[in-house]
């Protein structure tokens, strides 16, 4: 009867131990997500201002630079629903107009071009990772939020459920291609 | 940035993933980030200044060979005490799979970490058993690299999730420097790689050398690398044998000298290649490469716009695509000027700016790597005084 007992005891033990290190595990998760999304944020509004300070500079022509100003200024303007498409937009907005490598070779020439061109190539650069990095936490906190274990025990507590950022984030040709190719 | 950097694999023992660590460290730290890397090695082994020893590496038969590997309570001591003192910005953990320093490192830590994918390795029974395991490790992970589009796809079908693809570095300039050695030129074909591994396809060229000294009687074979070199000719007829020249291990200048004289690069590895830093290497010197058609190969080779390839294994189309190089000198030059182009991706000025943006994708936002220190039982259930 005590050893029952005991054993009994000593299995819900294991089990609460269990639990609360999962529990860990989705907290840590969740904090990467945040981290990620965090990041993610920061590439998507440096690329947004860069755009915008290329558009305003005067050293694109004006209908160029409206594209840009209109699709830089809606992307961080944007509402969280619309995010996704207004970034979408951005980047199709940034390959129409750098499309050619002679337009960047042009925007290089005019004084300040130089660096412009180089944090543009590093924001449409580090914006797919950012959001690969991002999705991918995602993913890995979903597969564990699904499992039994965490929804019959509702380990994820009150937090949201999850959600990857998707959007087209293909850099221009002429501005993501490595030097020499 | 402090960046700690953990290498599975000993560093006594030459290896891709080794050379790999030690020129991205050598790259960080002339860009003036401070860099740490811990690496099994023997006590007596010099190393270099930025190299944090783990301890010895054990061998012990994994994945259908011996393998060196660290693990175990001292192991684990010593990666949470280097963790401790480097205080780093971020960790880069190179092949967070394998039982050793990666995956312990992988347990130990938290924060920004970030790993490089080097094998593609198919699916192993132990993988499968120790999946349990391997996840939590993994999903602390904040960025995954694989080093080919091949390497990524693996990745992908066998852990979930998603990575970004950076190719090995090269140092290009210095191939690209080195002057070529008279007597290794006219006529040569090259082979770099162990002469007693098959998977490295030195077998497959010995098939084809007849049909190409038949038509070339001049060409010559030299062969770097260590293995028995009685064996490798003993399928040769013997008077063909003299056509084949062993250089035994050669080092890296004569390496980069052995590629700017040869007149063909071949390639015959048959599989268990995830990313082909020979052919970069090549590509950086100048030579003319011809390699099998391996989806890793393919990918560096730009789907056979910067070398040619032929099937895999198939010995009569390495020597027919071999015989139309040595006879088309415009060919030749043609492959080592869409050679040298195409390998600027490749070279670390490109390559150590990914890795650093990576770094700095995942440092935003966050605070610097710690040991990961599981709450005590009394913290548990809030027993625990503060």
């Amino acid at each position: 009867m005590t050893a029952t007992l005991i054993w009994t005891l000593a299995a819900l033990l294991t089990i609460g131990l269990y639990l609360s290190w999962t529990a860990g595990r989705l907290d840590r998760l969740h904090t990467r997500i945040d981290a990620a999304r965090a990041a993610l944020d920061a590439q998507l509004l440096r690329r947004a201002s860069v755009t915008q300070e290329l558009a305003t500079a005067g050293v694109l022509d004006p209908a160029a630079s409206i594209v840009l100003y209109e699709a830089a200024h809606a992307a961080r303007q944007a509402e969280e629903e619309q995010r996704e498409v207004a970034e979408s937009e951005l980047s199709a907005a940034l390959r129409a107009v750098f499309e050619e490598a002679a337009q960047v070779e042009a925007v290089r020439q005019v004084p300040g071009g130089e660096d412009a061109t180089l944090e543009l190539a590093q924001a449409v650069r580090r914006v797919p990772m950012a959001r690969r990095f991002h999705n991918d936490a995602v993913r890995a906190a979903r597969a564990l939020r699904r499992h039994r274990k965490v929804r019959w025990f509702r380990l994820a507590g009150h937090a949201p459920f999850p959600l990857a950022f998707e959007m087209d984030d293909e850099p221009p040709t002429a501005l993501a291609d490595r030097p020499g190719s | 940035m402090r960046i700690g950097i953990v290498c599975p694999y000993s560093w006594d023992v030459p290896g891709g993933v080794q050379f790999h660590i030690r020129d991205l460290a050598d790259h960080l730290i002339r860009l003036g980030h401070e860099v740490s890397v811990l690496a099994p090695a023997d006590d007596e082994t010099p190393l270099p200044p930025f190299v944090v020893s783990a301890g010895r590496a054990v061998p012990v038969p994994y994945n259908g060979s011996v393998a060196r590997l660290n693990f175990g309570f001292l192991s684990a001591a010593r990666v949470r005490r280097w963790l401790h003192d480097g205080t780093f910005d971020v960790i880069h953990i190179h092949e967070p799979t394998s039982p050793s320093l990666g995956l312990l490192a992988c347990w130990a830590a938290q924060g920004p970490i970030v790993a490089t994918f080097h094998t593609s390795n198919p699916r192993s029974r132990a993988m499968i058993a120790a999946y349990p395991i391997l996840q939590p490790a993994l999903e602390k992970i904040s960025a995954r690299i694989a080093v080919s589009e091949y390497a990524r796809r693996t990745l992908v079908e066998h852990l979930g999730g998603d990575a970004v693809v950076i190719p090995n570095g090269v140092d290009v300039g210095f191939f690209d420097r080195v002057e070529p050695k008279p007597e290794w030129q006219g006529d040569t074909i090259g082979f770099i790689g162990r002469i007693d591994e098959p998977r490295k396809g030195l077998p497959v060229l010995m098939r084809a050398l007849p049909a190409i000294l038949a038509a070339r009687p001049a060409t010559r074979l030299l062969v770097a690398g260590r293995g028995d070199e009685e064996e490798a000719v003993a399928a040769l007829p013997k008077e063909m044998r003299s056509r084949v020249e062993f250089l035994g291990m050669v080092s890296d200048e004569d390496k980069a000298r052995l590629l700017r004289s040869v007149d063909v690069y071949v390639a015959p590895n048959t599989g268990g290649e995830s990313f082909g830093i020979i052919l970069v290497e090549a590509m950086s010197a100048g030579a003319p490469v011809l390699a099998s058609d391996l989806d890793a190969f393919t990918q560096v080779l730009d789907q056979g716009a910067a070398g040619e390839l032929f099937a895999n294994e198939d010995a009569d189309a390495l020597a027919a695509a071999a015989l139309r190089l040595l006879d088309d000198p415009a060919r030749r030059a043609e492959l080592r000027a869409r050679g040298s182009a195409h390998v600027r991706r490749f070279d670390w000025s490109t390559v150590g700016a990914d890795i650093l943006s990576v770094y700095e994708t995942v440092t935003d936002g966050t605070t610097s790597v710690a040991t990961d220190d599981r709450p005590s039982f009394r913290t548990r259930f809030g027993l625990a005084r503060n």
